[in-house]
């Protein structure tokens, strides 16, 4: 059982370059949460059912326990702490989830989130049942799950109207200033 | 729940990744998405000596389109194939089936060469494939070998990959004109393995009777079963509900399920004839739509 | 005014952020990472451990069998309805001779992290005899069964018995009677994160524990005792904490076995459950067999109600010890006033995991098992079961209303109560009145739709008290130090909104300190429902006492009497002119200059619990070809008395109900005839996600407060899982009123709805 197989992988979390020596056995998650310290990602059942640990690697979301790892060397990653555009706001899906009580005891809020942030990316005005869909693959033991559809349901208003503030006519734009709105 | 030790190599090129094979033999295993063996991996229920990561072969991810057939090489991705324009176009059923499979996170990490390859007999992909009569290719350091999947999906996880090959490509012969697909499954949770699930081809000829018609059923034995005999009584005649009824009637005599936690052998039987009948009318109905347009 | 309002958390932004910190989020210089070797056999003779492999890789710094503990080690204590008699039942945190489940823990290893310590679990050797394992409560109580308690002498570890009324002779006069056989399947709380614990020494030698949650203080002290270690010198500290639902915080093998490995070696031990160790080490629940027998009257009014009861409690005695029995019978006739009542219970010893509560504990089970019979009854009768249940519920006339039966030391007695109002909302609420149309013209179009009701009462405010202390900090802010642990349920907002409208700050301004042994001086923690009761009223009596100090201070200052102050949105304020007087910081600054300490500390105590009571309604409609249920509505009331944070409430019936949904429908911890659990992963043990929970609507009724407590809360934790199971079984049976299907055990399956759909309507129709 020794260590002597280390692998030095490079890669980016949140924007950030890491470059960390690891064991090839090593799960992405626990790569993230022991070696980074980003421990926001969290780890509920390990084999790829909870989607606790879902993270968005190189523009997909993935479960980070179904990975090593080795095997993001060189990928980009975007955990929830990443999730924000800076780290004194809150993105909207943040937001949202605070608003609509998304969340109890937190513990599968980060993948959610990451999930949700996915979904919004591709669905810009989804039906409550497409969030239902959508999220499906992240369980919540807490919220019963209604909380949360709302709170996505939010988000996408508020992603919404943040982008018409920057696209649309100037009367809105002053409603949302631009200022808030990284472009 | 942490894998044990393993040996780790990544070849970029298919040669690389199969003298590596050759070389550690039945130690070693080929990585593509891990979607399921990750998860073996952790429970420590499988501990590969060696682990050989196909995921920086490029050359294996593609998906490519010619005049009659559809061919993916075995590392393209789930999502890859889910949201493929082409795909859609010449072969429908694989879009919405893609759409059955796991959840988007599985989707963007799973293999179409490792879902096969894995050869689970409730997974979508070998139905799917099995439905369309495709063929599945394999290299090893000998050459390709390509057999079909009734050749290849032997029972419950077992297939006729040698110890040495790897699956590099699925073949799907594109459909003849008036063809429409179905597929639907059965689960207690959406996005779980199904315990049944059925796929069906229907092709009319131009006067609008049946001209070939496929039925797959996945969750039932330990591979997908095409059951020829219960769609046969459909060919040259119109598409109609009492008569695909009858013919999935008969689905009872021609297969022989395990019961498991989640279903009786009983209760497999009866779901396989109601979703036969399911996805046998739809696909009908979707080849008359086909012939409109 | 807070109180009432629907304000946002005060502990979500950091959750949302990733900033929590659960106990696997520490990480401490020089710390080692536990496994637990555990039984694979679930009844057998331990011969051998050999551990000399494992001793041999570099990694490895400790590993502990069932001898190396001390010889005089006690076994874990009952925590709630202790009982002499099962003392003998109870769990040493290693199993020495032998093991009596699968997932029982044999041996314990440290190496330097998890992945090493798995390698070297995979090194020890243990040998087992194999035994027959008894994964039933008949086969247990079979005379030719092994016991497998000698010292109590059956495996029929306890027998509790209740009555009320002369129940043969009531049943002997019923000119109905209905006899039935239900059954509860085996599931638990399943909390998305599982246990885990982190403790350490420091120089002093005095021990940390990071991890303990729901019942810290009680844990600490067992600790204390198990360890022969002064309470001092052991320091508790609660982290954030991804789910309770009655299994977690509970004091657990592992709570005695990582503190003392963490002595042996001197550095920071941590252990984190892993998913298919939690299916098996953590407490399970719900499983009980009911054979009930009741005598009606064409009229529908039940007379009688008899049941025995079979308890699968697993092969030891846990924590709760009774607990589960002991609240089934408790609250088994629920709304309803019946004359005769007899209630006997065995609690049955089996080779299976040990159980404890899970949210609802033995309402969940006694209210599938009452509200299926009431729609037995009034199919029997031909009857609305409706109306069955208007004959039979308890009047609000008749409140306080004593059922007859004790449970946790104290006589039920519902303290208030209007059961046939929410009964008529709800008929209101669903259309009841007109659904049979609805279903009639459904039904046409090849549509079966159902709908059911479950009625359930609750208990709430478990004492005997609550402990609470609050003080002005220098800058400003509320201290409040409570007793309570937070699991996930929002108690920081809950009490920070007490606080505030007492004393006329924002709820933001209020820092609850919760689960430091060090910073808390003492509590009983949550669970029974009783966070905001017992320790929501702690904090507001205790945030009274420290305004009125505030007030007089002020009082003194401006000459005025302190019965003519208030506390509004920071400022004092002279009542009768409404004359703004100052802030209340620069009050503070006063107190400060004087040496007055701004602080106190209050324990609440109550004897009687609160009852909140509440209805389920379920539509569903059913796939005949399939036996699929799709819940097209779900409804539910309830009286909470008062609602201190509506949004909260309703979160926590909407969680409840999901959690309801898969008792009901899909979670079964299931075994096989080896004592092997079949459904040990989430890939088999089926937790419902978004596309299984419909969405619900709430009504949060405050008809009776609580007279029990000053807030007149009730409390909301469990009302939302109870009633789940019959809401949805009762609609089921209601939509196929046609077919011969008999719905008395959980979960529902849609194979079994299918079976009674081929066999096709019987004549009866």
């Amino acid at each position: 059982m020794s260590q002597s197989n280390l692998r030095n992988i490079t890669f980016s979390v949140n924007g950030k370059g890491y470059n960390v020596q690891v064991e090839p056995r090593m799960l992405l998650s626990d790569v993230l949460r022991d070696e980074l310290r980003l421990t926001g990602t969290h780890v509920g059942c390990e084999h790829g059912i909870c989607g606790a640990c879902t993270v968005i690697m190189d523009g997909r979301p993935i479960r980070s326990c179904l990975a090593f790892g080795v095997q993001a060397d060189k990928a980009e990653i975007k955990t929830v702490e990443g999730l924000a555009e800076n780290s004194c706001d809150f993105h909207p899906l943040q937001q949202a989830f605070w608003e609509k009580h998304g969340l109890q005891c937190g513990f599968c809020t980060s993948g959610m989130l990451m999930t949700a942030y996915d979904f919004l990316e591709k669905n810009h005005n989804p039906t409550r049942e497409q969030i239902r869909e959508g999220i499906s693959g992240n369980l919540c033991r807490c919220t019963g799950y209604q909380n949360i559809v709302e709170a996505v349901e939010l988000a996408a208003e508020i992603i919404n109207k943040k982008k018409e503030s920057l696209e649309g006519p100037a009367d809105k734009r002053m409603v949302f200033p631009s200022a808030e709105v990284e472009v | 729940m942490k894998p044990a030790v393993f040996e780790y190599h990544t070849p970029t090129e298919l040669n690389e990744a199969l003298d590596l094979l050759e070389e550690f033999g039945f130690d070693a295993k080929i990585m593509s998405g891990g979607q399921s063996l990750i998860p073996m991996m952790n429970m420590r229920l499988a501990r590969p000596k060696v682990i050989i990561d196909i995921n920086n072969i490029s050359d294996l991810n593609y998906i490519r389109v010619n005049d009659s057939v559809v061919q993916i090489g075995g590392m393209t991705r789930h999502y890859q194939v889910e949201e493929s324009e082409k795909i859609s176009q010449v072969c429908p059923l694989l879009s919405e089936g893609m759409k059955l499979i796991g959840h988007s996170q599985i989707r963007s990490r799973g293999t179409i060469g490792g879902s096969v390859a894995h050869a689970d007999p409730t997974a979508e992909l070998p139905v799917m494939l099995a439905t369309l009569g495709a063929t599945i290719t394999l290299a090893s350091s000998d050459g390709l070998r390509t057999v079909t999947t009734d050749e290849f999906f032997i029972t419950y996880m077992t297939t006729a990959m040698e110890m040495n090959e790897i699956l590099v490509s699925v073949e799907i012969p594109l459909p003849p004109k008036r063809t429409g697909f179905a597929i639907d499954e059965f689960t207690l949770r959406k996005g779980d393995f199904g315990i049944v699930l059925a796929a069906a081809m229907v092709t009319l000829d131009e006067e609008g009777k049946i001209s070939a018609a496929t039925l797959c059923l996945g969750g039932v034995d330990g591979v997908p079963v095409v059951l020829e005999e219960v769609t046969e009584g459909l060919i040259g005649h119109f598409p109609d509900d009492e008569l695909i009824s009858e013919c999935c009637n008969l689905i009872g005599e021609f297969i022989d399920p395990e019961p498991d936690v989640h279903a009786s052998a009983e209760y497999r039987k009866d779901l396989s004839i109601t979703y036969a009948k399911r996805v046998l009318l739809l696909a009908s109905n979707r080849a008359s739509i086909s012939e409109v347009k | 005014m807070t109180i009432g309002k629907s304000v946002k958390r005060i502990e979500d932004p950091r959750l949302l952020i990733g900033k929590g910190q659960y106990v696997g989020d520490i990480l401490l210089p020089d710390q080692c990472e536990a496994v637990i070797v555990r039984s694979p056999h679930a009844h057998a003779k331990i011969l051998r451990i050999d551990t000399e492999k494992a001793k041999q890789l570099p990694d490895v710094q400790l590993i502990l069998t069932g001898d190396d503990l001390p010889k005089d080690l006690e076994a874990i204590p009952m925590r709630l309805a202790p009982n002499e008699a099962l003392t003998m039942a109870l769990q040493y945190p290693l199993a020495k001779e032998k093991v009596l489940y699968a997932g029982e823990p044999v041996a314990l290893i440290v190496a330097s992290n998890r992945y090493m310590a798995e390698d070297a679990a995979e090194l020890i050797d243990v040998y087992y005899e194999p035994l027959d394992p008894i994964i039933d409560v008949h086969q247990a109580l079979h005379p030719d069964t092994e016991i497998l308690h000698p010292k109590i002498g059956s495996n029929d570890l306890f027998l509790l018995h209740s009555k009320k009324g002369d129940i043969d002779e009531l049943l002997k006069n019923s000119p109905y009677q209905l006899e039935e056989d239900l059954y509860v399947q085996r599931h638990s709380g399943i909390p998305l994160e599982t246990r885990g614990l982190l403790a350490f020494v420091d120089e002093n030698k005095r021990l940390t524990v990071y991890g303990p949650t729901k019942v810290v203080h009680f844990n600490h002290q067992i600790l204390s005792r198990l360890l022969k270690k002064d309470k001092k010198e052991i320091r508790f500290i609660e982290t954030d904490v991804g789910g309770g639902f009655g299994p977690r915080g509970e004091f657990y093998p592992e709570d005695y076995l990582i503190p003392y490995a963490a002595l042996k070696i001197g550095k920071p031990v941590k252990w984190i459950e892993d998913r298919l160790e939690h299916m098996k080490a953590t407490n399970h629940s719900r499983e009980q067999k009911h054979h009930v027998v009741v005598g009606f009257d064409e009229t529908g009014r039940i007379h009688a109600f008899k049941d025995e009861i079979y308890v699968d409690t697993g092969a030891y005695i846990r924590t709760h010890g009774i607990t589960v029995p002991v609240l089934t019978q408790g609250l088994l006739a629920g709304p309803y006033d019946i004359q005769g009542l007899d209630f006997k219970v065995h609690v049955v010893a089996t080779n299976k995991t040990p159980t404890g509560t899970y949210r609802g504990p033995g309402r969940f089970e006694g209210t599938f098992v009452r509200e299926r019979v009431i729609d037995l009854v009034a199919k029997k009768l031909n009857l609305d079961p409706t109306v069955v249940r208007e004959r039979n519920l308890i009047q609000p006339n008749q409140m306080p209303y004593t059922n007859g039966i004790s449970a946790l030391g104290q006589l039920v007695e519902y303290d208030s109560g209007d059961y046939p109002q929410i009964l008529a909302i709800a008929k209101e609420e669903m259309d009841w009145e007109n659904f049979h149309k609805r279903k009639a013209q459904a039904e046409q179009n090849g549509k079966f739709i159902g709908l059911g009701f479950a009625m359930f009462v609750e208990k709430s405010g478990l004492g005997p008290w609550e402990f609470c202390e609050v003080e002005f900090a220098g800058n400003g802010e509320l201290i409040c130090k409570t007793g309570l642990a937070d699991v996930g349920q929002g108690v920081e907002t809950a009490l920070a909104q007490i606080c505030s409208e007492q004393l006329g700050i924002p709820y933001s301004k209020v820092k609850v300190i919760h689960g430091d042994t060090d910073v808390v001086e003492k509590g009983n923690g949550s669970f029974a429902t009783r966070g905001t009761v017992v320790g929501g009223s702690a904090a507001y009596y205790a945030s009274a006492e420290l305004k009125k100090k505030i007030l007089q201070v002020a009082a003194d200052q401006y000459h005025l009497p302190s019965e003519d102050l208030d506390i509004k949105e920071e400022v004092i304020t002279q009542v009768t002119t409404g004359l703004k007087l100052c802030s209340i910081s620069s009050i503070l600054k006063v107190a400060k200059a004087q040496g007055i300490e701004l602080r106190e500390k209050y324990t609440f105590s109550i004897d009687h619990m609160s009852y909140p009571y509440g209805i389920h309604a379920a539509e569903v409609a059913v796939d005949l070809e399939t036996g699929k249920v799709k819940i097209e509505k779900y409804y539910i009331a309830y009286d909470v008395g008062k609602a201190i944070n509506p949004m909260l409430v309703k979160g926590q019936l909407v969680g409840g109900m999901a959690q309801g949904l898969g008792g009901a429908m899909y979670e079964e911890l299931r075994y096989d005839d080896n004592g092997q659990l079949i459904t040990g992963s989430f890939m088999d043990y089926l937790l419902p996600s978004s596309m299984e929970v419909p969405e619900i609507d709430i009504n949060i009724l405050e008809i009776s407060p609580s007279p029990l407590n000053p807030l007149g809360a009730k409390g909301a934790g469990e009302g939302g899982t109870v009633a789940v199971a019959p809401a949805i079984a009762n609609a089921i049976s209601h939509a196929l009123e046609k077919y011969p299907l008999h719905l008395t055990s959980l979960p529902i399956r849609p194979e079994q709805i299918r079976e009674a759909i081929k066999k096709g309507p019987s004549i009866r129709g």
